[in-house]
């Protein structure tokens, strides 16, 4: 595909400014703003603002124009395909978008009085519900503001649940060597040690190295089921069986839950706790970065443990409730990312029971890519070459790079030039030279076949032309950054503060 | 069931890939997952069916409408603290939010296709770090009370070894709890220090007192719950530097149009909330936590969070912007890393980003002229009037947020009273002590027209006693 994005040679905000400052937006009246200017005047003039800040006076058009032609140089999934392996790019439906941008909800002030928000605690609160009946857990709460904030309290639960049944001496946490990274930060975050497990040759857990590392010490397991390699875990229930048999909990990492939506559940696998992303299976959109919204859940047994507040209902009223017995505390003020949540609500609203095609689909679309992908040379499947993928396959480009000196890195960027947005790269650690490939539901077979079609076209470019590969990107905004200048301490310029100084001084 | 937002999802178009795949049916693909744990049974998700969209519209609107609240219309007379108050939202913020190569964009882990983002929060890091008067911010946490407590866990990391964190008893209480949450597993005492009863400003000598060298950081609050000005921020900041431990500050992004940022004033880690530049209440989130630091080396490395920078093309012809030093984050340092930080909040910092454009350093200074002008205004109206309400701190400066005591009468009440004339003002201090019970905060924003603000005074004064007006 032919692909030309914008090129846009837009200047940084503070060098739109000109000598001559413009009236900007005004918020503040002329009123009020005499009497804070005499309120100002008696007050220790030691910690007033003298001058600036540094912040140029535009007009509207000006700064609606910068930032409209910053959009035209990004790439997001309503622009093209966004393949990247565990973050689940799929289609943000417009209508959740734009019902829940509505002010009644952007307005809400967290701590109205709940009799006036009714409307808003019922859609939490089935929410919570529907996310409880698919992960097959007993209670769900919206509190965590991401997954990774949804794994923090998780491992807290964790924690806390084993000091009150005495078990002080369970500090350390498993975590197999293909998991997220953020496993292994928030096990260590609330003080555990981790302990590393390898995956065997089909690309399971490695039973016998799980056995050897399982002791009294083990608090837990942090589990992805099916695995950032695309694979479900088939000894699922003998995991779940040894590490319950020595007094630790299961906990199931949701941002891959994508691939058995509707159709398995962490709850009937023997997982005790379980964080969801709703900014992935959920279709909540990223943001560039976030917002996203965690929620988490829990069987009976720890429901106590829970962050508060929680949504219940009494009767026909809803309300938050702060009386959450053994509390872990909060992980964030208020109450969780709550429009990524409605944005989930609506998304559950319109597919309903049939949820289960999402998960069909999106297997369907990993296998098909899978299938032709494999049939290239220079690209391997490393783990389980004979098994079906769920949401996600890992290739890598080992071979290609040994035998042409093109990475996966080289890969990505042709990709980019062809229009289509790389998938995550170099990662699993434990694949060399990795593309983590996800399309899910959300992709054509038309889109697939086209990212198989760039995946031929540049394997055979590299084993033809491999210097002019190293030349790309292209097309996009601007060619390859340069990586080492962008870290170097000397070079490292994190804010425009940084910009001015080099400028000055040449 | 075929579904529009799945083009794979027709039948026809199923049999076509799994022929080409040589699979007959797509179970095929999931019988690796043992029998007795394949869900056979329908869920219970949705309502019965999958729904139309006009269905679905219908369905939402019902239920939102059962809300008392009826949104903006409403907001001025919602004076509402607590952290978070009522703010407009210029359209210009909405508008560019709304584009979907934003909003549907994942982290630019591939920045030659994401220059525009990029910019945008490269800028939005240059531009708070003007406001709070620093070096480096970040590209976002959560909100403020996840940036501060992950300041917390910074300071520890920086001053290895030192055990003690302390904390303003001032504080927001929430953020208070966070912290508190946040700590666990790291073996650290967190100890609050007093306010002054008159300015309810942090207590100095009581801080001196309880510094010494095994304090990892003092984390303080401008203006703090109570609404109050740190007026002797610069001698907290000094005191908390003579045992060498870190200052965290954490300012108001809007006050700092009229105060000085508190990396100017010394600060070594500030944060803030974006929530008041454009992003909405959200009954409390998302919002985006600003988190900031000055330019050395020791901090910098123990920096969670992403970061942006500005860097050259290969060749060396053009600039351009990329992630930088990730080697701190968890998908590579594990756990190593800073934080487990993954999401954050992009699309509000871009809308912070924005907002702050918008106004630029005029508005800013006028909207924080006009914040302070509003209570210094409902103060005295409430005196001129005799109202049966003061403020607690009859000697403290406030900024947009007041705590008022109604003198021995039970908040709680005062609150449900003026509810009955549609007035929302709360939180009351006994939903977090076990003290105060008579004390309530209040917020006026530029939401609050000065007839708004007479109109409040009025039913304060007609529920407590005092002039009508």
């Amino acid at each position: 595909m032919k692909y030309r994005q914008a090129r846009w040679d837009e200047p940084l905000i503070f060098e739109l400014a000109s000598n001559q400052d413009r009236e900007t937006f005004q918020l503040g009246d002329d009123y009020f703003a005499r009497l804070g200017k005499e309120t100002l005047t008696e007050v220790a003039q030691d910690i007033v603002r003298k001058e600036g800040p540094n912040i140029p006076n535009l007009s509207e058009p000006e700064v609606v124009r910068h930032y409209t032609r910053l959009t035209q140089m990004s790439y997001g999934i309503d622009v093209g395909v966004v393949p990247l392996g565990s973050c689940t790019m799929k289609y943000n439906p417009k209508i959740c978008e734009d019902l829940a941008n509505d002010d009644r909800i952007t307005y809400a002030h967290p701590y109205m009085n709940e009799e006036h928000l009714q409307g808003l605690l019922e859609m939490l609160y089935t929410l919570q519900e529907w996310l409880a009946e698919l992960t097959g857990m007993d209670v769900c709460s919206l509190h965590p503001p991401a997954g990774a904030a949804g794994e923090l309290a998780g491992v807290l639960i964790i924690r806390e649940y084993l000091q009150d049944k005495g078990y002080t001496h369970k500090d350390e946490i498993l975590v197999p060597e293909s998991a997220h990274g953020t496993n292994p930060a928030s096990a260590a975050m609330a003080g555990f040690k981790v302990v590393h497990i390898p995956a065997d040759e089909r690309g399971n857990t490695d039973l016998n190295a799980l056995k050897a590392a399982v002791s009294d010490r083990t608090a837990g397991i942090m589990l992805t089921n099916p695995s950032t390699l695309g694979l479900f875990e088939e000894k699922i229930t003998e995991v779940s069986d040894l590490i319950h048999s020595k007094g630790g909990l299961l906990y199931y990492d949701g941002a891959n839950l994508n691939g058995i939506l509707g159709i398995a559940r962490p709850g009937d696998m023997g997982f005790d706790i379980v964080h969801l992303n709703l900014h992935k299976t959920f279709a909540a959109p990223h943001g560039g970065g976030g917002p996203g919204a965690g929620a988490i859940c829990v069987k009976k047994e720890l429901a106590d443990y829970l962050p508060k507040p929680l949504v219940r209902r009494e009767g026909s009223m809803y309300y938050l409730d702060y009386n959450v017995r053994k509390s872990i505390g909060r992980i964030t003020w208020f109450y969780g990312n709550i429009v990524p949540a409605i944005k989930s609500f609506i998304y559950l609203m319109m597919l309903g029971p049939e949820i289960r095609e999402v998960a069909e689909v999106a297997v369907l679309n990993t296998n098909y890519f899978m299938k032709k992908i494999k049939e290239l040379p220079g690209i391997d499947l490393i783990y389980g070459r004979e098994r079906w993928r769920k949401h996600e396959v890992v290739i890598s480009f080992e071979n290609l790079h040994r035998e042409t000196g093109v990475s996966a890195e080289d890969v990505a960027k042709a990709l980019l030039d062809r229009g289509i947005h790389a998938p995550t790269i170099y990662f699993p650690l434990t694949v060399p030279e990795a593309h983590m490939v996800e399309f899910t539901e959300s992709e054509s077979k038309r889109t697939i076949d086209e990212v198989i079609n760039a995946y031929k076209d540049i394997v055979r470019q590299a084993y033809e032309d491999p210097g002019k590969l190293k030349g790309a990107p292209r097309n996009t905004s601007v060619g390859r950054l340069d990586v080492l200048r962008a870290n170097h301490p000397r070079t490292l310029a994190p804010t425009y503060k940084y910009v001015r100084k080099r400028n000055i001084n040449g | 069931m075929p579904h529009y937002w799945i083009p794979n999802s027709v039948k026809e178009v199923k049999q076509e890939m799994l022929k080409e795949i040589g699979v007959d049916d797509i179970e095929e693909f999931f019988k690796d997952i043992p029998e007795q744990l394949r869900l056979k049974k329908e869920l219970r998700v949705g309502f019965g069916k999958p729904l139309l969209e006009h269905e679905v519209r219908r369905k939402f609107l019902e239920m939102l409408s059962k809300n008392k609240f009826t949104g903006f219309t409403d907001a001025h007379r919602v004076f509402l603290g607590g952290g978070v108050c009522v703010h407009y939202i210029p359209s210009v913020v909405k508008a560019i939010v709304s584009r979907a190569e934003f909003y549907t964009a994942y982290t630019p882990y591939q920045p030659e296709i994401n220059q525009g983002i990029l910019q945008a929060f490269f800028e939005y890091q240059s531009l708070m770090a003007e406001l709070y008067g620093v070096d480096i911010v970040n590209a976002s946490m959560y909100n403020v009370s996840t940036a501060a407590a992950e300041a917390v866990r910074m300071a520890l990391r920086v001053k290895r070894g030192r055990k003690r964190i302390l904390v303003a008893s001032s504080a927001h209480p929430e953020i208070k709890e966070v912290i508190r949450t946040w700590v666990k597993g790291l073996n650290v005492r967190l100890e609050e220090i007093p306010y002054g009863r008159e300015d309810g400003e942090l207590d100095v000598s009581a801080l001196r007192t309880k510094l010494s060298d095994d304090v990892a950081a003092v984390y303080v609050e401008s203006p703090n719950f109570f609404g109050v000005i740190e007026r002797k921020l610069r001698d907290i900041i000094e005191v908390t530097h003579d045992v060498g431990a870190l200052a965290i500050v954490n300012a108001n992004p809007l006050s700092l149009g009229v105060f000085k940022g508190p990396g100017e004033l010394g600060a070594d880690i500030v944060v803030g909330d974006a929530q008041p530049l454009g992003v909405g209440l959200n009954y409390g989130g998302p919002s985006a936590g600003i988190l900031g630091i000055q330019d050395r080396r020791e901090l910098l490395r123990q920096l969670p969070g992403r970061l942006v920078g500005m860097t050259k093309t290969v060749d060396g012809s053009e600039n351009g912007f990329m992630l930088i030093l990730q080697t701190r984050e968890q998908h590579i340092r594990r756990e190593r890393a800073t934080s487990n930080i993954t999401t954050n909040s992009g699309l509000e910092a871009i809308a912070a980003a924005v907002y702050v454009s918008l106004l630029g350093a005029k508005g800013l200074r006028r909207l924080g002229e006009a914040l302070l002008g509003r209570t210094t205004y409902f103060l005295e109206t409430l005196r001129k009037r005799d109202v049966e309400a003061v403020p607690l701190f009859e000697k403290g400066l406030y900024f947009r947020e007041v705590t008022i005591s109604f003198k021995g009468r039970d908040a709680r009440d005062v609150i449900s009273q003026l509810e009955k004339h549609g007035i929302h003002v709360g939180p009351p201090l006994s939903k977090f002590y076990d003290v105060m019970h008579d004390c309530s905060l209040l917020c006026l924003t530029e939401l609050h027209s000065k007839d708004d603000i007479d109109e409040l005074v009025s039913k304060l004064a007609l529920v407590l006693g005092g002039e009508a007006g």
